[in-house]
C-alpha cells in the first residue's frame, strides 16, 4: 500500500500538500488543471523531487529518501522513455540489468515481454524505426520485466491518436491487472479515467485529494473539477 | 524550400565572408610566395621542425583531452557556489598573452616557482620544467579549459530526461557511463582533440621557452627564421603551406568526426544526477575540480600577485593603450559575429554535406595560419595602396576577428541549424525572409551563442599581438604592445601590472558579452 | 548605433596625424626606440626644434624586422632614414641598394673599435654580456669555459628570432673560431632555455628562473640608476665581449633628401647622443661633453672588443647557426 503522509511540496511560489493512501491493486487516475502539480506529485513519489516535509511509505516502509531506481515502482514519462541509440530488445533488457549482460533465462523474459505487448520481430529495431504506438509498447514491455508493484504513468500516450490511445490504455489496464500491480496515471482526459481507473485523485488549489471512486466523481464533480472540465 | 524565395540574402554574405577569410589566409601566403626571389626545398632541420610540431601537438591534445574528461564529468554533475564563476575563470589561460602565461606558469612550476620551493622545504630537488614535458604542460594549461568546455558541452547536450530515465531504471554510475556517456564521448572527443591539436601546431614562443632549446623548434619558428634570418620569402610561404596542410588534414578529420558546439546552452547548468550521490564520487569530483582549478588558477594568481604592485605605477600611456585595445576588441567582436553569422547562414542554406563542409572549413583556416605570414602578406598587398600605419588598428581588429572565427563558428553553426530545424517552416509559412527573419527569428534565438562568440572574440583580441609588428603605429600602441615596450625598457614591474590589467579587461569583456547573451534569453 | 560609434572611434584613432604644411621626415626605427621612455620623444622634439619639419618615427619590431620591412617596401618605401640596424644586418642591408652614402666626414667615434662605413652611421653601441645578481652568484665565471664548467643556469635568446641571440652566436665564434661547436656543447647543460626575444629572457631572469641572462654590459646601469638597485652586474669574460653597433642610414629614394642629410648630421650631435645612455641604455657613439651619467662608471669595461666586419658576419652566420643547432639539439 502506498501512503503519503503530510507531504508538503514547495517550489518558488508553488505549493502542494498531499495526505492519502492508495490501496494495493487499485487503478487510480490523477486529474486536475494544468500547473496544479500532477506531475510534481508523481515526481515526489518516484524520487525525482524532494518534498520539504512529510513521508512517502510503501507497505509501511519509508522510501522518502530512496534513490529513484531503488523504489518499488516503475515510471513512464510523457516522452523520452527510450534510449534512441539502443534497440527495442536492449531498451527492455535495461529493466532487468543495466549492464545488458543477460543470461539465457533473462533473455527469454525480455522476449516474452515483447511478445506480450505484440512486438515480435521488432526486437532489433531502434526507437527511430518504430511508430509512436510501438515505442509505447516497448516501454510497457520494460514495465513487465521490471515487475515493480507500483506503476506511475505521466500522460504517457498524449502524443498518440485517439484510437491508439484507447488501445494502449486497455493494454496497460490488462497488464497491470494481470501483474497485480498498483497504477497511478496522470491524464487530461476524463474519458481515460472513466475507461480504466476505479479511483481518481483530484489535484487542485494546492491540495492533492485522497482517491475517490471515478464514476461518482465525474457524475457529480466538485467545483474545482467543474471549472477545469468547463 | 524557401531558400529559393530569397537566396541572395542567405548565400552571398556567407560567400563574401568565406572569400574574405580565404583571401586573408591563403591569399596572404600567395602574396608572400609571389614576392619570393627563389625557391628552396625543405631542409632536414625543417623536417625536424615538422616532426617536433606534430609530436608536441599530438601529446598536448591527447593529454588535454584525457584530463578534461573527468573534470568535465565532475563539473557536469555537481552544483556548488561559485561554479559559474569558476567556469568563466577556467577560460582565462586560453586568452592570456603568451609572455604573461609563461611567466605565470614559471612562477608555479619553474626552478624558482612555488612547487620547487615547496619541494625544497622537504629536501627534494627543484622541478626541471624545461623540455618536451614543459611544452606539453604549458599547452595543457592553455587548452585544458577549452577541452573541458567542449566536453562539458557534450555532457550537457545529453537530454536531462535520459538521466531521469536512467535513474528510474536504477542505473549505477558505471551503467550511465556505458549507456549514455561513452557514446557521447565517442562523438565529442575526436573533435576536441583535433581542435587542440591544430591550435598547438602554430605554437612558437611557448614551445621554445619551455622546450629548453632549439630541439623545440616548431614550424612557426622555422617561418620566423626564413623571414628574419634568411629573408627567404619563398621558404616562409612554403613552410606556411606545410602548416596549412597539417592543419587542414586535422581540421578535415575534425569536421568528419563532429565537434560539439562550443557554448550554446548555458554551462552554468548542472544536470541533476541520481547516480552520483555517494560520498565516494562526491569526494572524487571535489578533488578533481579542486586540482583542475589549482592547476589553472595558481599561475593566474601568480600573475595577479606579481601584477598588483606594478599596477599603481601605470601611466597615461598604458591607460590609453588599454582604451585602444578595448576598441579593437569590440570591433573584432563585431566583425567575428558578422562573419560567423554570414558563414553559418550560408552553411545552413547550401545543400550537400561537401558544400557545407568546405564552406565551414574555410572558416577554420585562420587557426592554421601563421600570424607572421598573414601580417607579411597583408603588408605586401596593402603597402602599394596606402600607408600601413594608418590602418594599423582596423587591421589588428580584422585579423584578431579572423583568429576567433573558428570558435564563433563552432557555437553558431549548430545553433543556426537548430533554429532552422525548429522554426524554419513556421518562418517560411509566415514569409519571414531576409532581414525580417534575421531580426525577428535568428538574432533573438541566437543570443546565447552570439554573446559567447562575441565575448570570446573580444577577449582573444585583447591579448593578441598577432600581426601588428609590421603595422604598428608608434603613436597608437595597443595594450599588449605597450606591455612589450615596458619589458623592452626593463620596466618589468609595470609590464606585470599591464599584464594583469590585460587579464582583467579580457575576462571582463568575455564575461559581459557572455552574460549579455543570457539575460532575458528566452529558452 | 554602437557599431557606428566603434567605427568612428577606430577611424579617428587611425588617422591621428593628418597632412600638415611642414615637410615630413619619416624615420623607420625599432619599437623600443619610439616608446615614451625610449630616446624617440626627446630626439623628435630636439630635431623638430631646428628643422622646421615634422619628424615622424615609424616603428617595426626590432632591427631584423625593421630590415625585413624595408626590403618588403623596396624603393617605394616612405622612409627617408632607417635607424636601428646593427652591424650584423648591414651587409644584407647594403646589398638591397636601398641605402645611400651618408657623405659625412667620419668624426672621432668614441668606440672601442675603428669603424668605417660610408653608408651606415653608428649612433650607439654596447657589449653583449651575461648579467647576474651578485647576491645569488658571488663568484661569477670569467670565461665561457668557466661558465661551462660551473653549474650556473643561463637563459639566452634564439639567434633566429632575436638580435642579441645572433650576437651571442657571433661572440662565441669570434672568440673561439673552430672551437665554437665544442664550447656550445660544453655550455648546453648550462643553458636553461632559449627564448624568442630578449624580453622573455630578461623577465625569466628577474623572476629568479636563471642565474644569468644574455643581455648587455649596460643593463646593470638601469637597475642602479632607475631602481637604485646595485645588485645586478655583468660578468666580465677574458675572451673579450662582442660589440653591437647600432647604425642609421639614409634611404636613396628619399623625397626629403636635404632633411635626411640634416638628420644624419643630427645623429652625431650632442643633443642626440646625450639622450642615449639613459633612454636606450647603450653607450653613445660620440661621447657628449657632459660625459656619461652617474652610475655608468660602475659598469665593467671588457679588455677586448670583438666584432666581425659586416661582410664577415654575413658570411659566417649561417655556418655558426648550424653549429649552434647541432650542438644544442643533441
Amino acid at each position: 500500500m502506498l501512503t503519503l503522509e503530510r507531504i508538503d511540496i514547495r517550489q518558488d511560489e508553488f505549493r502542494l500538500t498531499a495526505e492519502f493512501k492508495v490501496d494495493d491493486r487499485a487503478l487510480v487516475a490523477v486529474v486536475g488543471p494544468s500547473g496544479a502539480g500532477k506531475s510534481t506529485l508523481l515526481n515526489v513519489i518516484s524520487g525525482f523531487f524532494a518534498p520539504v516535509g512529510g513521508r512517502v511509505l510503501w507497505d509501511g516502509a519509508d522510501i522518502t529518501d530512496a534513490a529513484p531506481g531503488k523504489r518499488p515502482l516503475s515510471v513512464v514519462f510523457q516522452d523520452n522513455n527510450l534510449f534512441p541509440h539502443l534497440t527495442a530488445f536492449q531498451n527492455v533488457a535495461l529493466g532487468i540489468k543495466p549492464s545488458l549482460k543477460l543470461d539465457k533465462a533473462e533473455a527469454v523474459r525480455v522476449n516474452d515481454a515483447l511478445e506480450r505487448v505484440g512486438l515480435v520481430g521488432m526486437e532489433l529495431r531502434k526507437p527511430g524505426a518504430l511508430s509512436g504506438g510501438q515505442q509505447s509498447r516497448v516501454t510497457l514491455a520494460r514495465l513487465l520485466v521490471r515487475g515493480r508493484p507500483l506503476i506511475l504513468l505521466d500522460e504517457p500516450f498524449a502524443a498518440l491518436g485517439p484510437a491508439l490511445r484507447v488501445e494502449m490504455l486497455d493494454l496497460v489496464a490488462e497488464l497491470v491487472r494481470a501483474e497485480g500491480a498498483t497504477l497511478l496515471m496522470v491524464t487530461h482526459h476524463p474519458a481515460d479515467a472513466l475507461r480504466i481507473a476505479d479511483q481518481t485523485i483530484v489535484v487542485a488549489n494546492g491540495v492533492a485529494a485522497a482517491p475517490v471512486p471515478t464514476q461518482a466523481l465525474f457524475d457529480d464533480p466538485p467545483k474545482v473539477l467543474r471549472d477545469y472540465l468547463g | 524550400m524557401a531558400d529559393r524565395a530569397q537566396p541572395l540574402i542567405r548565400f552571398w554574405p556567407g560567400f563574401g565572408a568565406a572569400a574574405l577569410v580565404a583571401a586573408l589566409t591563403l591569399g596572404t601566403v600567395l602574396a608572400v610566395a609571389l614576392r619570393a626571389e627563389g625557391w628552396a626545398g625543405l631542409t632536414p632541420s625543417d623536417w625536424a621542425a615538422v616532426r617536433f610540431t606534430l609530436l608536441q601537438a599530438l601529446l598536448s591534445a591527447a593529454i588535454s583531452v584525457a584530463l578534461a574528461v573527468p573534470v568535465a564529468r565532475a563539473l557536469a554533475r555537481r552544483r556548488f557556489r561559485g561554479r559559474s564563476l569558476l567556469v568563466t575563470l577556467l577560460g582565462a589561460p586560453f586568452i592570456l598573452p603568451v609572455i604573461v602565461a609563461i611567466l605565470g606558469l614559471l612562477a608555479v612550476f619553474g626552478r624558482n616557482g612555488l612547487f620547487s620551493y615547496l619541494f625544497g622545504t622537504i629536501g627534494l630537488p627543484a622541478i626541471d620544467i624545461y623540455g618536451l614535458h614543459g611544452v606539453v604542460l604549458a599547452h595543457v594549461f592553455f587548452n585544458l579549459p577549452l577541452a573541458t568546455r567542449l566536453i562539458l558541452q557534450g555532457w550537457l547536450a545529453i537530454p536531462a530526461e535520459r538521466f531521469r530515465l536512467a535513474a528510474s531504471l536504477g542505473f549505477a554510475s558505471d551503467d550511465i557511463a556505458r549507456v549514455l556517456e561513452r557514446p557521447m564521448l565517442r562523438n565529442v572527443l575526436p573533435g576536441a582533440f583535433m581542435v587542440i591539436f591544430v591550435i598547438c601546431t602554430t605554437s612558437f614562443a611557448v614551445a621554445l621557452a619551455l622546450g629548453g632549446g632549439p630541439k623545440a623548434t616548431t614550424v612557426e619558428l622555422a617561418i620566423y627564421q626564413a623571414f628574419r634570418f634568411e629573408f627567404d620569402l619563398g621558404k616562409a610561404a612554403l613552410l606556411a603551406l606545410v602548416q596549412f596542410t597539417i592543419c587542414t588534414v586535422a581540421a578535415g578529420l575534425a569536421l568528419w568526426a563532429h565537434v560539439p558546439e562550443a557554448g550554446a546552452p548555458g554551462l552554468d547548468r548542472a544536470v541533476e544526477r541520481w547516480d552520483a550521490r555517494g560520498s565516494g564520487s562526491r569526494w572524487l569530483d571535489a578533488a578533481l575540480i579542486t586540482l583542475a582549478a589549482l592547476f589553472l588558477l595558481l599561475p593566474l594568481a601568480m600573475v595577479t600577485v606579481h601584477g598588483v604592485p606594478g599596477m599603481a605605477g601605470l601611466g597615461n600611456s598604458v591607460a590609453l593603450a588599454a582604451g585602444r585595445s578595448v576598441l579593437v576588441a569590440l570591433a573584432a567582436a563585431l566583425v567575428t559575429v558578422v562573419l560567423a553569422l554570414a558563414l553559418a547562414f550560408a552553411v545552413q542554406a547550401v545543400r550537400g554535406t561537401i558544400g557545407k563542409g568546405v564552406l565551414e572549413g574555410i572558416g577554420y583556416l585562420a587557426i592554421a595560419a601563421s600570424p607572421l605570414v598573414i601580417g607579411t602578406g597583408l603588408f605586401i598587398v596593402l603597402f602599394p595602396l596606402l600607408d600601413p600605419v594608418s590602418v594599423a588598428l582596423p587591421i589588428t581588429a580584422l585579423v584578431n576577428a579572423l583568429m576567433s572565427l573558428p570558435f564563433a563558428l563552432r557555437a553558431l553553426v549548430p545553433a543556426v541549424a537548430q533554429v532552422e530545424h525548429q522554426f524554419g517552416q513556421l518562418a517560411d509559412s509566415l514569409s519571414l525572409h531576409g532581414w525580417a527573419r534575421l531580426r525577428h527569428l535568428y538574432l533573438p534565438r541566437l543570443r546565447r551563442p552570439v554573446g559567447f562568440a562575441a565575448g570570446l572574440a573580444a577577449a582573444l583580441s585583447m591579448g593578441d599581438l598577432g600581426v601588428i609588428a609590421l603595422f604598428a603605429d608608434p603613436e597608437a600602441a595597443t595594450l599588449p604592445l605597450q606591455m612589450y615596450r615596458l619589458m623592452a625598457a626593463y620596466r618589468m614591474d609595470e609590464a606585470a601590472g599591464a599584464g594583469l590589467l590585460l587579464l582583467v579587461l579580457s575576462l571582463s569583456l568575455f564575461w559581459l558579452f557572455d552574460r549579455g547573451g543570457r539575460i532575458d534569453a528566452d529558452t | 548605433m554602437k557599431s557606428t560609434l566603434i567605427a568612428t572611434g577606430l577611424l579617428a584613432l587611425a588617422s591621428t596625424a593628418q597632412a600638415q604644411e611642414k615637410p615630413v621626415l619619416t624615420v623607420y626605427t625599432y619599437d623600443s626606440f619610439v616608446a615614451e621612455w625610449g630616446p624617440g620623444p626627446q630626439i623628435e622634439a630636439a630635431f623638430e626644434a631646428g628643422c622646421g619639419c615634422d619628424l615622424q618615427l615609424v616603428s617595426a619590431g626590432d632591427g631584423a624586422a625593421l630590415l625585413a620591412r624595408v626590403r618588403l617596401e623596396g624603393a617605394r618605401t616612405d622612409a627617408d632614414v632607417v635607424l636601428g640596424l646593427d652591424t650584423n644586418l648591414t651587409a644584407a642591408a647594403a646589398e638591397t641598394g636601398i641605402f645611400a652614402p651618408h657623405g659625412l666626414d667620419l668624426a672621432e667615434f668614441d668606440m672601442p673599435v675603428d669603424y668605417q662605413d660610408n653608408i651606415f652611421l653608428p649612433y650607439d653601441w654596447g657589449y653583449f654580456a651575461f648579467v647576474y645578481d651578485q647576491k645569488t652568484v658571488p663568484n661569477p665565471p670569467e670565461s665561457f669555459e668557466e661558465l661551462a664548467a660551473s653549474d650556473l643556469k643561463v637563459v639566452i635568446q634564439d639567434p633566429r628570432s632575436s638580435t642579441p641571440g645572433l650576437g651571442l652566436l657571433l661572440w662565441i665564434k669570434a672568440a673561439y673560431g673552430d672551437r665554437a661547436p665544442e664550447i656550445w656543447e660544453a655550455l648546453s647543460d648550462n643553458i636553461l632555455t632559449v627564448t624568442k626575444g630578449w624580453s622573455e629572457s630578461y623577465g625569466m631572469f628577474l623572476a629568479g628562473e636563471a642565474d644569468m641572462v644574455l643581455s648587455y654590459t649596460t643593463s646593470p646601469a638601469y637597475h642602479l640608476i632607475a631602481e637604485d638597485d646595485a645588485s645586478k652586474a655583468a660578468a666580465k669574460f677574458n675572451e673579450g665581449h662582442y660589440l653591437q653597433i647600432e647604425v642609421a642610414a639614409k634611404v636613396a629614394s628619399s623625397d626629403q633628401s636635404d632633411l635626411a642629410d640634416q638628420f644624419m648630421e643630427f645623429v652625431l650631435t650632442e643633443e642626440f647622443q646625450k639622450t642615449i645612455p639613459e633612454t636606450n641604455w647603450m653607450y653613445p657613439a660620440v661621447m657628449p661633453s657632459t660625459g656619461l651619467p652617474e652610475g655608468f662608471e660602475t659598469l665593467i669595461t671588457p679588455e677586448t672588443a670583438l666584432l666581425y666586419s659586416a661582410g664577415e658576419a654575413a658570411e659566417i652566420r649561417e655556418e655558426a647557426l648550424q653549429e649552434w643547432l647541432t650542438a644544442l639539439s643533441r
